[in-house]
């Protein structure tokens, strides 16, 4: 264990106006260039090889040398995979924020009741999130498994038969079985956001508003609901992202099928680049997955969260 | 969140950056007293697992100075990794490969050792055709170790029940025993989904049986997967997709998985699977009690098609052989050598259900079944390797998917055939 004997004020200039002090650069160079190495040769230099790639039909082998311009991208707008791959992200961002972040936000304000057994349904409630997704996804291949799955089990003890044999299995059910399995995974985190939130807002506020006469309904419209926008901000934004890059788990649980009905962007690339060897055409498709959380993760931060990171600790100098 | 997601991107991209990072660089091994044989294979359970490590180090017991390493990957976790490593420049020094487009695709990059020398010396031991799948211009990158075919494994009993006294032997006849089984509530088919590949083993068949091995050279040379014979493949297939012969929920099924195909067929729940001859052992190994079906097991081949060019004995299907990586040391060679040894390849067709390719060898396959699927090789009329193996990766995962959406009932044989052709022109 290292610690810092001498007081960090010690080498503070003295009040009054401060003298432009010359920067250290020579110490700020070495301590900064391991990090900038790694962050360059590991983050920034795949990207520029991805997108020089990108230009090129190339099967993987050796250099890639048949130089094809913008030709993989313009594949790529024609391609009706890579459209379904937006349309199904599309649907999932739409499932998450209207029915997965509603419901964590119901659960959220129930558990801030004061209820009996409360820790143990907040541990019950985020231990899907613990697992990881392959996890969870060999998890439910088993559970909506046709023959011996429990999902079946379920469906007929109700009286609706064999329904969950095909859940995973029609082109029209596999979307709503994944948002289902997403949801159940994630849902206690988003929850434990919100309740976090919810019991950092001060109790004087609710008793107040009870004084004026405003019931639960006008007081959580009110008082909770704006006060949590900076959690149920961010925590839509992680949503979002996570659902645009979302692999892991519908690779195990359908492969992206039956068929395509289920594919993702980041599946359909990893088809065209280990399955097909077709690395050009998959580094295009790497950039569009890159481009579009860049874009998105600029313009929500610029028009969505902008008053939360105001007055931030990340401003630049006294500019904010 | 899901940072795995990132990672693969990146990964990709990765794969990349050091592919023409060492593009050059050696792999370092074979060079002084010591020197370490990375051997990557696919048999990632016993017997194999254990006999094949049994094999290295009586290797290593004759040849001081030699370590060999063993990677053991399941099928598909072994095609990912590999891949990345080849696009790194770093390939194992022995590896697993089913031959054709792949391997070829890696020869013409430079990635593997030219074997056609070295193989000189053993190939009279090898049945003929051993080394066709490894053959690219006429030269040989590949040392085959198994072979095999494709071909309809049935449930004797379940016939039996639907009053079918002997397997069918033409399409015709095929669609009529489904329908006898329906009718005896027997589900006809099993069926992987999830995986694509046991999936355009119906429409290859076909468009075997139809057109003839030439349909399948003219293809591989033009390009064109749209001829007559391809879409009549397609609506051969679409009659039998009509009698929905699968079990439930096949589309999402998976091979080798607790409740896919080997298990339904293992476990008796259905009567017949298109599979190639390691069928029986992935069905024992899957099946509750890791029983199998046992004597009621029967196989024969995909029956022939009513003036179709291609006959019933043609034989459709592969096998595995290992490739060797460019930087490898000469023991590798040496060391393949010793696998094709008789006792060696008897070892493996003994232990682990496989048909061997060392001609002495054919006589250490004891199992009935695999016994007929070795005589209706040996006494075949012509061999297609698999299409996902024989063309380009590109190609072969298009006639994966087309097929797959065919026997989802959301394809027309044209389309299939269109796209094909569309993937193969892209390529």
């Amino acid at each position: 264990m290292v610690t810092i004997e001498r007081p960090v004020t010690a080498t503070r200039a003295p009040a009054g106006p401060r003298p432009r002090r010359r920067r250290p650069w020579p110490t700020i160079a070495v301590f900064l260039a391991p990090a900038l190495l790694l962050f360059g040769l590991l983050v920034l230099a795949p990207i520029a090889v991805a997108g020089y790639a990108s230009f090129f039909t190339w099967n993987g082998f050796g250099v890639p040398t048949e130089f094809v311009g913008a030709e993989n991208f313009r594949r790529l707008l024609a391609d009706e995979v890579f459209a379904g791959d937006l349309r199904r992200t599309l649907l999932l961002v739409g499932l998450s924020i209207g029915v997965q972040l509603p419901f964590s936000l119901a659960l959220a304000m129930l558990l801030h009741q004061p209820l009996r057994g409360r820790r143990a349904y907040r541990l019950v409630f985020f231990a899907p999130y613990v697992l990881s997704e392959v996890v969870t996804a060999v998890l439910f291949t088993m559970i909506f498994s046709p023959n011996q799955g429990l999902a079946n089990h379920v469906t007929r003890l109700i009286g609706l038969g064999d329904l969950g044999a095909t859940w995973l299995a029609d082109t029209r059910t596999v979307m709503f079985s994944l948002f289902l399995v997403i949801s159940w995974k994630y849902f206690g985190f988003h929850t434990l956001l919100y309740l976090a939130a919810r019991q950092g807002i001060p109790q004087e506020l609710h008793d107040a508003a009870a004084t004026d006469g405003a019931g639960p309904w006008r007081a959580f419209r009110h008082i909770t609901l704006p006060l949590l926008g900076p959690t149920i901000r961010i925590s839509v934004f992680l949503s979002v992202l996570g659902t645009i890059q979302l692999f892991d788990m519908v690779w195990v649980l359908t492969g992206g099928g039956p068929i395509r009905s289920s594919e993702t962007l980041a599946v359909t690339m990893f088809q065209e680049g280990f399955k097909r060897f077709q690395v050009g055409y998959a580094s295009a498709i790497s950039m569009a997955i890159f481009l579009i959380s860049l874009v998105f993760g600029l313009l929500y931060q610029r028009f969505v969260l902008r008053r939360d990171l105001e007055g931030a600790i990340t401003t630049m100098g006294d500019r904010r | 969140m899901r940072r795995w997601s990132r990672r693969s991107v990146l990964g990709l991209a990765g794969a990349g950056t050091a592919g023409l990072v060492l593009g050059g660089c050696g792999g370092g091994s074979g060079s002084g007293t010591g020197t370490t044989i990375r051997w990557w294979h696919i048999a990632n359970t016993d017997p194999m697992l254990s006999e094949w490590a049994k094999m290295a180090r009586r290797f290593e017991a004759d040849h001081p100075g030699v370590t060999i390493e063993i990677t053991a990957l399941e099928n598909e976790a072994f095609k990912t990794k590999l891949t990345t490593n080849i696009q790194a420049g770093d390939p194992p020094d022995i590896f697993h490969t089913w031959g054709g487009g792949v391997l070829a695709q890696q020869a013409e990059a430079g990635l593997i050792k030219d074997l056609t020398a070295d193989v000189g010396g053993w190939r009279d031991t090898l049945i003929p055709a051993a080394l066709d799948a490894y053959t690219i211009d006429g030269k040989v990158y590949g040392s085959a170790v198994d072979t095999g075919m494709v071909g309809f494994w049935y449930n004797k009993e379940l016939f039996a029940r639907a009053g079918v006294t002997a397997p069918p032997d033409t399409w015709a006849g095929l669609l009529d025993v489904v329908r006898r089984l329906k009718a005896a509530n027997v589900t006809p088919i099993a069926l992987a989904g999830k995986e694509k590949w046991p999936g355009h083993y119906y429409w290859s068949y076909l468009a075997l049986r139809i057109g003839g091995l030439d349909l399948m050279r003219q293809a591989g040379d033009d390009k064109d997967f749209s001829r007559p014979d391809f879409v009549a493949a397609g609506a051969r297939l679409s009659e039998l997709v009509a009698l929905q012969p699968f079990q439930t929920g096949f589309l999402a099924a998976g091979y080798s998985t607790a409740d896919g195909q080997a298990a339904t067929m293992g476990n008796g729940k259905a009567a017949m699977e298109l599979m190639g001859q390691w069928a029986p052992t992935v069905q024992n190994d899957n099946s509750v009690g890791r029983k199998g079906l046992g004597d009621r097991l029967g196989f024969f081949p995909f029956p022939a098609v009513e003036g179709g060019k291609g006959r019933i004995t043609d034989a459709f299907g592969g096998g595995g052989g290992f490739a060797v990586g460019m930087n490898a040391p000469a023991e590798a060679i040496e060391f393949l050598r010793f696998i094709a040894q008789p006792d060696n390849a008897r070892i493996e067709a003994r232990t682990a259900g496989v048909l061997p390719v060392v001609a002495a060898a054919q006589d250490a396959v004891t199992d009935p079944n695999l016994k007929l699927v070795a005589r209706t090789l040996a006494t075949s009329t012509g061999f297609q390797l698999y299409l996902d193996q024989t063309f380009a990766p590109a190609v072969g995962q298009q006639v994966n998917d087309s097929v797959a959406e065919l026997l989802a009932g959301q394809a027309t044989p044209e389309e299939v055939a269109a796209a094909i052709t569309t993937a193969a022109k892209q390529g």
